[in-house]
């Protein structure tokens, strides 16, 4: 076990885990999109879990560095929850806001981050940004809505997890970033019509099931009730091994306390 | 290495040396004629490929005994096509912008019959009563070089001529060497990185030798993705194995076998010459296995990118060459502990290897005597944009931006005034006059808002907007953002918007202080160095150019008189001449239209400021006028037809 500091808590966690992990796994929130539990290598693209850590000399994403002993990070501080703020106000930007009409509300990972950074949904200093996507080609079972996607990769690496071979990936560059699916659904694997796990793990309502506008959780939900699968994640047991459990979450109570 | 297997080397090399030194005596004799001419792309595009073939059909013609060898850049682009022209009893001879006809003048002229032709010398290369000397010159005067010293008087696709001249004996000795000591060596140096960040080479190859694993990689970084810089390119063009042998040693000192060369695929002739190079080096046995007879053996292979900018930034390079998307990784771990397909590897910029060699020959100490304490050796930049003498300079590190730019660079053209200086490629930081003292060197420059970079240097004279040069930087930043993270992804974007909104007119109180609070968390929250370092542009000129930014928002107007959105064209009637037509025709909307007394108007309605009424008005009329704000204009009504 090692023994860390966050924000003048003692926390005490297994070795190798990340920073993150650690303090999701402590209820000391962090807000975060593009990290999973399992990955080996996390991203560090959505750049909204970064910390202080003593020894860095800038900030840096709590989900990319490992728990030392004697660490001391600092995930409150009026820098940090400013530049969250940036970077959710940055999303927020090129995301279609329309909470009422989507799936994935209530349940949505950006309602819940606006919550704890205490950040309208209502953009202030930023004018929204149009883009000008064409989803090129059709999914028989699935629907992407680009303007809702937050690319935070999630459904790239469920997919690649559970079948091997990643079905979608990014596409296009820079600010035209896609996600797209490609090829046919081939028969080596599961078809998608019985896995979902992108849907499933998407932390909006980007990804959705084809014909039913409703989102897959709720799919999912209604088929099966005795494995749901709560992206948004909260009061998650562990040991659920659904690919949902390894969404990072914070117990409940967590929510409080957190932003300025 | 023990006594016996250091004979043995240093006897397979001195044969390899004989040879190469006879063959460069058959060309080179004391009494050869030796025309060379650079080839190099800058060499071919100003059209040295006709100048070749007509120097050949020359001394063909005139049964003339002379070697036409091809050589690499001597980094006077303005001047190309060069050619260097060594004849017995003359000093060597450079020549510039030589055409074809020039070309069968000199031939018959200078090497037939002796008159060296003065008036299209640029000088000579060695000090004489005869000729002036280029040392005369600043460029030459100032300049040191290190990396390019045989850049432009060598055939870069001959491995003998560069042995010849002392190529490859800094990895004979290196290999006598224990790799601790050549790592100390270059420790001691203070050789710094030439890719931009200028991290402490030495210092990363110990980290690497220091990982305990067998395989490790040794990647040269030729992406070189800054629009207008060329250096790294003409270096592989000009020289190529000078980098070899940097990555040859360094291969050696880390315990690599395998090593990589990234260029980009747009440098076809880098490509190529790099490629033929390799060949060489692995036959005559200085690349392969038991390099020299010793048992250190590797393999370089080329690796063409894609072009993409991003993926000049090493974790970006690495996924490209393991075949996935080129997008940044967080770092750490750093790629010297774990790197490509997750072994140590050492990525160093094309300019980092060529500095090698001469510090293993000439030894640490003789290159701290170059350059400043902290930044020793030199620094090769790509000057353009308003500049007299555009092309490659290698100065010693600690020259001053304004030697560098008046007088090794010739300064400003038409007589017009300095204004800014970008430096270190699209996302360096633009600096204003007061900072042309500033010394040229790693913290001084990151110090005063800019950064070394790579080594791209754009000079701006007072017709720039420093908004619209903030937003063309943008452009580029943003279009070659790979897209991953949210800062840089759709922080840049943002920057891009607001910056155009304030070029055309549309700026809105409050712009410039978004900007500032934007960029500054776009540096500090992105990923990688691109995110981290593409609002610098967008700082400095509000730092050091407020007033411009100001201007654009409440007043919008333009200082510079660029901005097309807050510029006007008019025609002043008091000196427009009754009866004169000559900008009617340029105007490409049919804008111009005649008032009542046979003057000229000018419709702003049509007009798209493209300013060719202005050029085209006679000099003795100079009735165009340009103003900013376009309210300025006065307004002249079109007379109603008929
Ligand atoms: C966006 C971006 C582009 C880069 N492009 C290049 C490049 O074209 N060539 C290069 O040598 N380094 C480039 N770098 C720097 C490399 O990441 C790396 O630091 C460098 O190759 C290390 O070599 P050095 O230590 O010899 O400087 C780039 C960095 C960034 C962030
Ligand atoms: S579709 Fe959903 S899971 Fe996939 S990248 Fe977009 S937001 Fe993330
Ligand atoms: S900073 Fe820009 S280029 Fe670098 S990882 Fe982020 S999006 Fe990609
Ligand atoms: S960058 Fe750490 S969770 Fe996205």
């Amino acid at each position: 076990m090692i023994k860390l500091i966050v924000d003048n808590n003692e926390i005490e966690v297994e070795e190798g885990m990340t920073v993150l992990q650690a303090c999701l796994d402590n209820e000391i929130y962090i807000p975060n999109l593009c990290y999973l539990k399992e990955m080996d290598n996390p991203p560090g693209s959505c750049r909204l879990c970064l910390v202080e850590i003593d020894g860095y000399n800038q900030p840096i994403t709590s989900c990319t560095v490992k728990v030392e002993e004697g660490m001391v990070v600092r995930s409150n501080t009026e820098h940090i929850r400013k530049l969250q703020r940036t970077a959710f106000e940055l999303l927020l930007s090129v995301h279609h806001v329309d909470c009422k009409n989507c799936p994935a509300n209530r349940k949505c990972e950006l309602q819940r981050i606006a919550k704890f950074l205490h950040f309208g949904l209502k953009l202030k200093r930023l004018e929204p940004l149009d883009r000008e996507i064409k989803v090129e080609g059709d999914h028989p079972f699935l629907e992407y809505v680009p303007n809702r996607c937050v690319l935070c990769g999630r459904c790239v690496f469920v997919c690649k997890k559970k079948n091997g071979q990643a079905m979608l990936s990014f596409a296009k560059k820079g600010f035209d970033t896609v996600i797209s699916f490609f090829g046919e659904d081939n028969s080596a694997r599961v078809s998608c019509e019985e896995c979902y796990a992108c849907a499933e793990i998407c932390p909006v309502g980007a990804l959705l099931v084809k014909n039913s506008k409703r989102s897959a959780h709720q799919r999912l939900a209604k088929n099966n009730n005795s494995q749901r699968p709560r992206p948004s994640g909260r009061g998650l047991k562990k040991g659920n091994n659904s690919l949902a459990a390894s969404i990072p979450t914070l117990p409940g109570g967590a929510l409080k306390g957190g932003g300025k | 290495m023990n006594q016996n297997s250091k004979k043995k080397l240093t006897e397979v090399f001195a044969s390899i040396k004989t040879e190469a030194d006879k063959r460069f005596k058959e060309i080179k004799g004391d009494d050869d004629q030796n025309i060379l001419i650079g080839m190099a792309t800058c060499g071919l595009a100003s059209g040295a490929i006709e100048v070749k073939a007509a120097f050949e059909e020359a001394i063909a013609e005139r049964k003339i005994n002379a070697h036409i060898m091809p050589v690499g850049c001597l980094g006077h682009c303005y001047a190309e096509p060069l050619v260097l022209i060594e004849k017995p009893g003359f000093p060597p001879i450079l020549y510039h912008n030589v055409t074809p006809g020039k070309a069968r003048l000199l031939v018959k002229a200078f090497l037939e019959e002796g008159d060296p032709v003065f008036e299209h010398i640029l000088g000579s290369m060695e000090e004489n009563d005869i000729i002036p000397s280029v040392m005369e010159f600043q460029r030459f005067n100032q300049e040191k070089r290190i990396v390019m010293a045989n850049s432009g008087l060598i055939d870069p696709e001959d491995i003998y001529h560069y042995i010849a001249k002392g190529g490859y004996s800094a990895l004979v000795k290196a290999l006598t060497l224990e790799p601790e000591k050549i790592i100390n060596e270059i420790q001691e140096s203070g050789l710094r990185g030439r890719g931009g960040a200028g991290f402490l080479t030495g210092k990363k190859w110990q980290l690497t030798r220091d990982v305990n694993e067998k395989d490790k990689f040794v990647i040269c970084n030729a992406d070189e993705g800054d629009p207008g810089a060329y250096m790294d390119r003409t270096l592989l063009e000009s020289n190529p194995h000078q980098i070899i042998e940097g990555m040859a040693i360094n291969a050696y000192a880390i315990g690599a076998e395998k090593a990589i060369t990234y260029i980009r695929a747009e440098y076809p002739l880098a490509v190529k010459v790099t490629k033929k190079a390799i060949e060489q080096a692995k036959e005559i046995g200085l690349l392969g296995k038991g390099i020299l007879g010793t048992d250190f053996n590797l393999d370089i292979v080329i690796f063409q990118g894609s072009g993409a900018f991003v993926c000049g930034e090493e974790t970006a390079l690495i996924q490209s060459i393991q075949g996935e998307r080129g997008m940044p990784q967080p770092r750490p771990p750093y790629p010297s502990q774990r790197g490509l397909f997750g072994k140590p590897t050492i990525i160093n910029n094309v300019k980092t290897f060529g500095s090698i060699p001469p510090i293993l020959k000439k030894g640490a100490q003789w290159f701290r005597g170059v350059g400043t304490e902290k930044s020793p050796g030199t620094a090769i930049f790509s000057v353009v944009g308003n500049i007299v003498h555009a092309g490659l300079v290698e100065i010693p590190m600690g020259i001053s931006l304004r030697s560098l730019i008046f007088d090794i660079c010739g300064g400003i053209p038409e007589q017009k005034k300095f204004k800014a200086v970008q430096i270190g490629g699209p996302s360096g930081g633009c600096l204003p006059e007061h900072f042309l003292d500033t010394p040229i060197d790693f913290d001084s420059l990151t110090l005063a808002g800019a950064m070394m970079g790579s080594g791209g240097i754009v000079v701006m004279d007072e017709d720039t907007c420093m908004v619209d040069v903030a937003r063309y930087f943008l452009d580029f930043t943003q279009k070659e953002s790979c897209g991953k993270c949210t800062f840089c992804r759709i922080g840049t974007k943002h920057l891009l918007d607001i910056l155009e909104r304030i070029i055309t007119g549309k700026g809105k109180e409050g712009d410039i202080e978004l900007l500032e609070r934007l960029s500054i968390d776009i540096k500090e929250g992105s990923l990688c160095g691109l995110g981290k370092t593409a609002p610098n542009p967008v700082l400095t000129t509000i730092r050091y150019f407020r007033d411009e930014y100001e201007a654009h928002i409440r007043e919008k107007r333009c200082p510079a008189m660029m901005c097309r959105a807050l510029t006007a064209y008019y025609i002043d009637l008091d000196r427009c001449a009754r009866g004169c037509d000559a900008c009617v025709g340029s105007c490409p909307t049919e804008a111009i239209f005649t008032t009542r007394d046979r003057k000229k108007g000018i419709d702003q309605t049509l007009c798209v400021k493209c300013g060719e009424c202005m050029t085209s008005c006679p000099v003795e009329y100079d009735a165009v006028i340009k103003v900013s704000p376009p309210e300025l204009a006065p307004k002249i009504e079109r007379p109603e037809e008929g």
